[in-house]
């Protein structure tokens, strides 16, 4: 009898932040709804407690059924028949616990029979989900995929769409093709519009798309013929209940095995044209993987916090030399860590999903209503926040995973390495988290210039703003160190007015940047619950300081000619 | 088509999981050192309600149980899940009731509810363990009954077929409507709670509880009459107090034993093979395993 929600009080914590407030407010329209939904909340204090017990369901249903299933799912997997995929029967059985559940369509309006949740509670459901099966979390996450529909369909595709996610039809996201995986621009499935029918027609073949048999899917296609590059791309709607579209493969992963990964065949698939022919990549795609980086970002802290509890498990029974391993510094090392990384990577996913709560909600009222002055550089400053963090959170949060669920297996000795034993599993999920969506190289290019405009920087000088209790001033003052030596390192790199130089270095610029902000809202947690997250704030601005040191070294015990040793040598 | 229910369900303290304090001096459960649950088997008996309420929707579910105020979570979770109504019987002259008490006075309420095709309980509570609440109430209400039911496979106006669970296999029985139905652990799982019933009905309340906490949105109780829990006394359902409660109860307690389970013999075996390979034939032989 375990509740994921319940026995990880954190997440209480974060809905409790002093600006959940505001955003509650604005998402609700000041409660209008309580007097035509019965099911929306009176007020704000009402609202958390709906968000407290709707999550309390969750980590009932991923305590008891879904966590359960984990195992059987990854050894079963989907199976491919007649090109169309049936998930594993385990998958299916959680699904299904999710919708009885009203679990679907978190964050969608009353109006399409929503819950109207802010991304908070509903990243802590991803958290959550993902903690008890990371394969599971891809299938049920990519309902965020409506959040493209609602901002930019046509009202009509709202109305036709957006129940029936609620209701729980799946969705998936179908952007990649074989030749073009990060570089999107690349993509060749064809997009015919037919004048005499009024109807658009998809052809083509799209690769490693995750959940590829859904119900509803958004298809990235070329709609201009003759153009070559993101200009000639638009976005489609394609309803499985219209055919067309044929699963050739599923792939057989290292990881994440419950989701299935398809080749899909597009033949004659009838489609529906989301907003504006030629926006599809330069701004729909763009939102999208927005909204599903900050998902994979869910997806990691959840498998940091199963592979933390793992390790802490084993080693508090596993005894060697007379004594439980977890005495041992070299063990305990490794656990105060882990949970250190985890709780950092935490509080940085709900510090973004809050930047984009604020300029994701006033960007919706913007259509119902004219904003106030004040609202409009609310709206400007929290959506160069959001788009800030989360190429920062979504590259941190996975790499943290992966060390999380390696450290896990290090913890395990010998039996880690056994297939008997749950870490091996958490290592093969977290793997792809730092691939997909973006690569943690590719997040670094989308962060960087959030280094050099000094986006970090203002945020970290508000930060250190902030009072704290006297007892964590000396944290604040190492931090403080930290960033001069930050600055000082960002002077260094963009001296030289060499792009390599800065292509370069930019990892340890973002990674720096990451480790200072970390530590400051782990500072910030410590403030309002010593008990819950001082252990972790101290060891991680241990922790954060000998790597923002170590970058400090490498940049300026090296100089712009040592690039060339790097580069590789081709021949003619 | 559509049915009128009526789940009987009990709140129980969890026995499922319990630590050395369950049980106090005098042998009695010390249920203040156990949480108090929704009797896992009324969930089962819940899910089938929900069942052929999904399959003909305009069915209504009504949940009856008998206990203190507390008990009103009860009505609560059953709400939350896809329940339609709940009434809380509680009286203290109900309280010290054995099963055949209980039975008569929820058969009494039943009658006070009026129209039902239904009745569906768990097949046991896991405090008591008789199973004789179910069909106790079937016979004081003069209907049929179905026990150790593990699905309802057809119903219609007139006739509901079951599958039953036997300790040596399955039975499929046909009866008349109204029937009153136990349910077994082996049928189907509850639904969890459902997001938007949690939030319709969380501030669900008996007027006991609203005069004896601090409730916040008072004015709500008016505007959602639905947030107004049902609650009858011994009075509300017209029963004999004769036979309520403990006066009501010929079950009287003798005594009570702790019992501590304690090995006889014990016997070590190397881990080669064939000592192995022996205690697996002996096991065997003396049907412990296989």
């Amino acid at each position: 009898m375990s509740n994921f929600y319940t026995d990880t009080p954190q997440f209480k914590h974060y809905l409790q932040h002093p600006l959940m407030k505001r955003i509650v407010e604005l998402k609700e329209r000041n409660y209008a709804d309580k007097e035509s939904y019965d099911y929306a909340p009176i007020d704000f204090e009402d609202t958390l407690d709906s968000y407290d017990k709707v999550l309390e369901v969750v980590g009932e249903i991923c305590g008891e059924i879904v966590e359960s299933n984990s195992e059987e799912v990854d050894h079963t997997g989907p199976t491919l028949d007649q090109n169309r995929v049936s998930y594993a029967p385990k998958t299916s059985e959680n699904l299904d616990a999710l919708n009885k559940a009203g679990l679907m369509g978190m964050t969608l309006g009353r109006k399409y029979g929503g819950l109207n949740f802010s991304m908070v509670p509903y990243m802590i459901s991803a958290d959550i989900v993902s903690r008890a099966d990371a394969s599971f979390q891809n299938i049920w996450m990519l309902q965020e995929c409506a959040a493209t529909i609602y901002e930019f369909g046509s009202e009509e595709q709202k109305n036709k769409y957006l129940p029936r996610i609620v209701e729980g039809e799946t969705m998936s996201m179908d952007l990649t093709e074989p030749d073009a995986g990060s570089d999107l621009q690349a993509v060749m499935l064809k997009a015919t519009y037919n004048q005499a029918e009024d109807q658009w027609y998809l052809n083509g073949v799209k690769r490693f798309i995750t959940n590829g048999d859904a119900d509803i899917h958004l298809v990235l296609a070329r709609s201009e013929e003759g153009t070559k590059d993101a200009r000639g791309l638009s976005m489609f709607i394609y309803d499985k209940k219209s055919g067309g579209v044929n699963v050739r493969r599923i792939e057989n992963k290292m990881g994440i095995k419950g989701a299935p990964t398809c080749e899909l065949v597009y033949k004659n698939a009838k489609a529906e044209l989301v907003g504006t022919r030629r926006m599809g990549l330069i701004k729909y795609v763009m939102s999208l993987m927005n909204g599903a980086r900050l998902g994979i970002m869910a997806q990691s802290v959840g498998l940091s916090e199963a592979a933390t509890r793992e390790a802490y498990e084993y080693a508090m029974e596993r005894r060697q030399f007379n004594k439980e391993i977890i005495n041992f510094p070299a063990v305990y090392e490794i656990l105060a860590n882990m949970r250190a990384k985890t709780d950092a990577s935490r509080t940085l996913l709900y510090e973004t999903c809050r930047f984009v709560d604020m300029y994701k909600t006033l960007e919706d009222i913007s259509s119902e209503r004219k904003l106030t002055q004040e609202e409009k550089a609310e709206m400007k400053y929290y959506s160069k926040m959001a788009d800030a963090f989360t190429p920062l959170g979504k590259g941190m949060s996975s790499e943290y995973a992966n060390q999380n669920a390696s450290d896990a297996i290090q913890v395990h000795g010998g039996s880690g390495f056994m297939k008997d034993y749950k870490c091996e599993r958490l290592f093969r999920d977290a793997r792809i988290t730092n691939i997909y969506e973006g690569t943690t190289q590719l997040q670094v290019v989308a962060a960087i210039r959030h280094v050099t405009t000094g986006t970090y920087l203002q945020r970290i000088k508000e930060y250190e703003a902030m009072p704290v209790s006297p007892e964590l001033e000396s944290l604040k003052r190492k931090l403080s160190k930290m960033t001069q030596m930050y600055e000082k390192l960002t002077e260094i790199v963009a001296a030289p007015r060499d792009e390599e130089y800065l292509d370069f270095h930019s990892r340890r610029l973002v990674e720096t940047a990451g480790h200072i902000i970390m530590g400051h809202l782990l500072v910030r947690d410590a403030n309002k619950n010593p008990d819950m997250f001082r252990r972790s704030a101290e060891v991680y601005i241990i922790y954060g300081q000998a790597e923002v040191i170590k970058n400090y070294n490498f940049v300026t015990k090296s100089n712009v000619e040592d690039l060339g040793y790097f580069k590789p040598e081709l021949n003619d | 088509m559509a049915f009128n229910i009526i789940v009987l369900a009990k709140q129980v303290p969890d026995t499922r999981n319990v630590g050395k304090d369950a049980m106090k001096a005098d042998g009695t459960v010390n249920r203040a050192a156990l949480p108090a649950i929704f009797n896992p088997e009324d969930l089962n008996a819940l899910e089938q309600a929900l069942r052929i309420k999904d399959q003909y929707p305009g069915s209504k579910i009504t949940i009856l149980t008998m206990g203190p105020g507390r008990a009103a979570e009860i009505l609560r979770e059953g709400l939350f899940r896809g329940s339609d109504d709940g009434v809380l019987l509680t009286d203290r002259a109900f309280a010290g009731a054995d099963t055949l008490a209980t039975s008569y006075a929820l058969s009494m309420a039943i009658r006070k509810i009026g129209d039902f095709d239904i009745i569906i309980s768990g097949r046991q509570a896991i405090d008591g363990d008789t199973a004789q609440v179910g069909p106790q109430v079937a016979e004081k209400l003069g209907i049929p009954q179905v026990t150790y039911a593990e699905n309802v496979e057809e119903i219609d106006e007139t006739k509901v077929r079951v599958k039953r669970r036997l300790d040596n296999g399955v039975e499929v029985v046909e009866c008349k409507l109204p029937v009153l139905l136990t349910i077994n652990s082996s049928a189907n799982a509850c639904r969890p709670r459902n997001a938007k019933f949690l939030q319709k009905y969380k501030h669900a309340k008996t007027v006991t509880e609203r005069q004896s906490e601090n409730i916040d949105y008072i004015d709500l109780y008016s505007a959602r009459p639905y947030l107004n829990l049902t609650e009858w006394s011994v009075a509300d359902v017209e029963a004999d107090t004769t036979l309520c409660g403990l006066s009501g109860s010929p079950t009287k307690v003798k005594k009570v034993e702790n019992v501590v389970f304690q090995t006889k013999e014990s016997k070590q075996i190397s881990a080669d093979d064939s000592e192995i390979e022996e205690l697996m034939k002996e096991l065997i032989a003396n049907h412990t395993i296989g």
